[in-house]
């Protein structure tokens, strides 16, 4: 086996060591009705090229969305990741290295880690950020734990223009933790108004910029109500392109942002690895969630970095801890931060409007479908599409066509009938002039 | 928070010990400044095209001021991250013994076939027709971890350990919900990870500790005496964090169950039975496994992870979304909470799970294949039962006799030395090792836990065992004062963990100066 280093004359050399007969004296704390003679059923050892062939041909039978027209968004979008960002990521010495619990030999993961969080506090306008979450879904689920530990209220309201899945794993934590969320409607069009539910027991609204069906909001006024009533305002963004070219949530007022920040460095990965990001104010820092590398020195006084403020940990404080987490995104954190200083200033708002501009391109082409209406007015690179009929078998027509045409929001809403003929289309920068003619032809054919 | 000094070396302290060059760097060893430092600004490290002009329809959102980020080239970028990446230890530099962590061998191939662009470029709502080769793959990973745990069914989504022993426990409240029996109480193992009881508390419960017996496993009249009506559950760690396989452990099962509990077992250890223990056979009923522990998914600086759960047929309905079903010859994905999902716990995670790692778990099981995976369990407990022979004469062995996969010892044989554990990790920092665990687990004085894993080679573990010993003989010869200034040749020397923690620096912010000149 090609990764096992031991020779038979290894392993019998060091059984003698050892002083046992054979290896089963070493599993002889197995209780008896446990062990087992022989192997499981499964196939046997395999060379490289027949593991290669095996899988390749699963991979084979997917339509991968750069071979075709691809339209999709709703918090996972495709970017062109530029190729010396996965090559910086393989190397081993970030790729096989563990979390940087001995800093002394861990100062490249921790230095990233340092530059990540500065780039997620800059780009949401926000003090302080974390070394990352597992994902945009999760981190709002923290973001909800933290602000009930902040404010010791139980209540915290959702917005119907939160994404689904968010809405979903909130709800998964909250039930069981307090009373659970509180759930407002989908509304595609927009036109909700949170600020009079916030009471006296509200410990956090929880709204998201883009909104799920793509519309763009200031929610500075609701901040202010939120503040007004002791609750605290928790942005979502799940696409953080479109921070080059948004007002970002610190500016609104956001007392907690959390992000899926897959867009940057990451491939859409079939939803996942991605990696959550984690900012909020620097009063509110003991009570975050997750990992955080901080500045030190060294005992020659040498800047460094650590981990640190790991008495909110679960290692440390085990069931007095902020959060259950251990593990973070650390590697797709680094893709996020190579991609991200890749770009720098002038690139990030250069993308930004490279997507807002394929996204406004699209969504006019599709107004001139017969029978189609965008109905939403200010977006980044997303928007809603409303059919003259069910969109979910449309989208099935026009993937057998070759093209992927955006999510139906069926998908995510199946219960709502009033959703079920509208479509969520993303246009990010790698969809070309051809892509979108091809898309607006096969919805004309298709609704035909 | 502002202030530091760039130019390397002028500290005061710096003459004290680090060897004194011109530049500040030691050889291959160069210092880098943080990217926010080497700001040029309005340079661009990708090439796009120029935007076409047209009228933004961002509604009066659109950002007013700059955002900050610094402006650097591709070469520059390559550069930076190569030389940091070059203060980093690793699995493919040197053995990575820690206890408890699995650091073993990452194939690339694995990074091949996940960066396959029908696994890595498929978005995970695209229409089920176009992703039947993804679904197929998570299939069949979940049938050999299924074949492997000798459990019925595998909750897939939950991105990592932590959040596999959280989707366990919800599992195990909602069942107890479900059957009218609501129970406030978890039983945790002093010696169990930090995740365990974070773990329960999260899910509204109160936690209680269950002591050790004197042989380094559960105490099994201690926990007969806790358990009663209102325990919901035990969690158990096996092989445990002593490297002890719980010998009493169908014994431990027939408790729980009798009292109506359920049994979690915490798969991390799950790397010195795979292939020759399956914990269904065990009285478990549900199971947490590390991918990036027993298969090897690549730790990357702290993740991403993957925490598949194993779950008894009793638990399976409560599995959370979404589920992959066997329908009329094909593969469904049931995303929702109702018709067979109607009991789900709902959704742990945005999407499906981290699908890549699927990719790369099922490469390596499949290149180990059954009789590879046994082995490689059997490698992994001979390698640490080697260094245990080896080191047992010098170093205190926590507790006598065989280990599985890792090695405890304690701090006794530092005793009167001036040495700490912590020195001794340090010290092994400068022979070029990285070190072991410590202080883990708690119930052992200045633990060092040793894990070698399969992927060493005899002569590497004699390197590091010589090693080791050659230190303790140093410690033992009372030369304390070399162990207190370890590290001495890492790209740091020890670091001020109490002023980071007291003083938060959590971010880069400009000069003050260079504010000013920037506005």
């Amino acid at each position: 086996m090609r990764y096992l280093p031991l020779t038979a004359r290894d392993r019998g050399d060091m059984l003698a060591a050892i002083g046992v007969p054979s290896i089963d004296a070493l599993f002889a704390d197995v209780p008896a009705a446990a062990r087992r003679d022989g192997l499981v059923d499964l196939p046997r050892a395999m060379g490289e090229l027949e593991v290669e062939r095996r899988i390749a041909a699963m991979a084979a039978k997917n339509t991968a969305a750069g071979s075709v027209p691809f339209f999709l968004g709703g918090g996972a979008y495709r970017h062109h990741v530029p190729a010396a960002v996965d090559h910086l990521i393989q190397r081993g010495e970030f790729l096989t290295s563990y979390t940087p619990y001995q800093p002394e030999v861990a100062q490249g993961t921790l230095q990233a880690l340092f530059e990540f969080q500065t780039q997620v506090a800059l780009l949401t306008g926000m003090e302080v950020a974390n070394a990352s979450l597992y994902d945009g879904a999760t981190a709002c689920a923290e973001a909800v734990a933290m602000a009930r530990r902040v404010t010791r209220r139980d209540r915290a309201i959702l917005s119907g223009g939160l994404h689904p899945h968010y809405r979903e794993v909130c709800q998964t934590y909250g039930g069981f933790a307090g009373t659970g969320p509180v759930l407002m409607p989908p509304v595609p069009g927009g036109g909700e108004d949170l600020a009079r539910l916030i009471d006296r027991d509200t410990a956090c609204v929880v709204v998201q910029n883009p909104d799920f069906f793509g519309g763009l909001h200031d929610y500075s006024a609701l901040a202010d109500s939120c503040h007004a009533a002791g609750a605290l305002l928790v942005v979502i963004v799940a696409e953080v392109v479109s921070l080059g070219l948004v007002k970002p949530p610190g500016e609104m007022g956001a007392d907690i942002v959390a992000a899926e920040g897959q867009s940057f460095g990451n491939a859409l990965n079939f939803g996942g690895p991605h990696l959550g990001l984690f900012a909020t104010r620097d009063r509110y820092v003991r009570q975050m969630p997750g990992r955080l590398a901080g500045q030190t020195a060294d005992a020659d006084g040498r800047r460094g970095w650590v981990l640190t403020l790991s008495t909110r940990e679960q290692h440390i404080r085990r069931e007095k801890a902020t959060s259950n987490i251990c593990t973070n995104s650390g590697l797709c954190a680094l893709a996020f931060t190579i991609h991200l200083a890749l770009l720098g200033e002038a690139g990030l708002t250069r993308l930004a409007r490279l997507n807002h501009e394929a996204a406004i391109k699209t969504a006019d082409r599709l107004a001139a479908v017969p029978g189609v209406t965008v109905l939403t007015g200010s977006f980044f690179n997303e928007f809603t599409v409303q059919l003259p009929r069910a969109a979910g078998p449309v989208v099935d027509k026009l993937a057998a066509r070759g093209v992927l045409a955006g999510i139906p929001l069926s998908r995510l809403y199946p219960g709502e009938a009033g959703l079920a003929d509208l479509l969520l289309v993303a246009a990010t920068e790698t969809v070309t002039d051809d892509d979108i003619d091809r898309l607006a032809a096969g919805l004309t054919e298709g609704l035909r | 928070m502002t202030g530091w000094s760039q130019a390397l070396g002028a500290h005061p302290g710096a003459a004290a010990g680090a060897a004194e060059t011109v530049s500040g760097n030691r050889g291959l060893q160069i210092e880098e400044k943080l990217l926010f430092e080497q700001d040029s600004p309005g340079h661009c490290g990708v090439d796009l095209p120029e935007p076409a002009g047209l009228a933004p329809r961002l509604g009066g959102t659109e950002r007013k001021g700059p955002i900050g980020l610094p402006g650097l080239s591709e070469p520059q970028i390559v550069r930076h991250f190569t030389r940091l990446s070059q203060k980093n230890y690793a699995i493919d530099s040197g053995i990575y013994p820690l206890g408890s962590c699995t650091m073993k061998h990452n194939p690339r191939l694995n990074e091949k076939l996940a960066r396959l662009p029908g696994f890595a470029d498929l978005h995970p709502l695209q229409p089920p027709a176009t992703v039947a080769g993804a679904l197929e793959l998570v299939d069949t990973l979940a049938h050999w971890l299924k074949t492997l745990t000798g459990m019925p069914a595998m909750a897939l989504s939950p991105a990592a350990g932590a959040h596999g022993e959280l989707c366990g426990m919800m599992t195990i409240r909602a069942a107890l919900t479900a059957r009218g029996d609501p129970r406030r109480r978890i039983l945790v193992p002093e010696s169990a990870h930090g995740t365990n009881p974070a773990t329960a508390a999260t899910c509204g419960y109160a936690i209680d500790n269950i002591p050790n017996n004197a042989r380094g496993r559960v105490d099994l009249a201690a926990l007969k005496a806790e358990l009663g009506g209102d325990v919901a559950a035990l969690m158990l760690t096996n092989p445990n964090t002593c490297g002890l396989f719980e010998d009493e452990i169908l014994d431990i099962a027939a408790a729980v169950h009798s009292a109506g509990a359920f049994f979690y077992c915490d798969g991390a250890n799950f790397n010195a039975i795979v292939g020759r223990v399956r914990p269904g056979d065990l009285g478990i009923d549900a199971l947490h496994l590390n991918l990036h522990k027993t298969f090897s998914t690549p730790h990357g600086g702290g993740g991403p992870g993957s925490g598949p759960v194993a779950l008894a047929a009793e638990l399976a309905p409560f599995a959370p979304l979404p589920w992959l079903v066997h329908d009329h010859g094909g593969l469904r994905l049931v995303e929702h909470r109702d018709g067979e999902a109607a009991q789900s716990i709902g959704r742990l995670k945005g999407f499906h799970g981290q699908i890549g790692m699927f990719v790369r778990a099922l490469a390596y099981m499949m290149s180990h294949g059954a009789d590879g995976l046994k082995q490689a369990a059997e490698d992994a407990v001979l390698n640490a039962n080697y260094l245990r022979v080896r080191l047992e004469g010098a170093l205190s062995l926590s507790y006598p006799g065989p280990c599985m996969h890792e090695v405890l010892f304690d701090d006794r044989f530092l005793k009167d030395t001036g040495a700490t554990t912590l020195d001794f990790a340090k010290a092994l920092i400068d022979e070029g090792f990285h070190p072991m665990t410590m202080y883990f687990p708690l119930i052992v004085h200045g633990a060092l836990l040793i894990e070698p894993t399969e992927s060493e080679s005899k002569a590497s573990l004699d390197q590091f065992a010589d090693t080791v010993l050659a230190l303790a003989a140093r410690a033992r010869g009372g030369d304390a004062t070399s162990f207190h200034a370890a590290p001495r040749l890492a790209p740091r020397r020890r670091l001020d963990e109490t002023t980071a923690a007291r003083k938060p620096v959590l971010r880069w912010r400009p000069e003050p100066a260079q504010r000013e000149a920037a506005e």
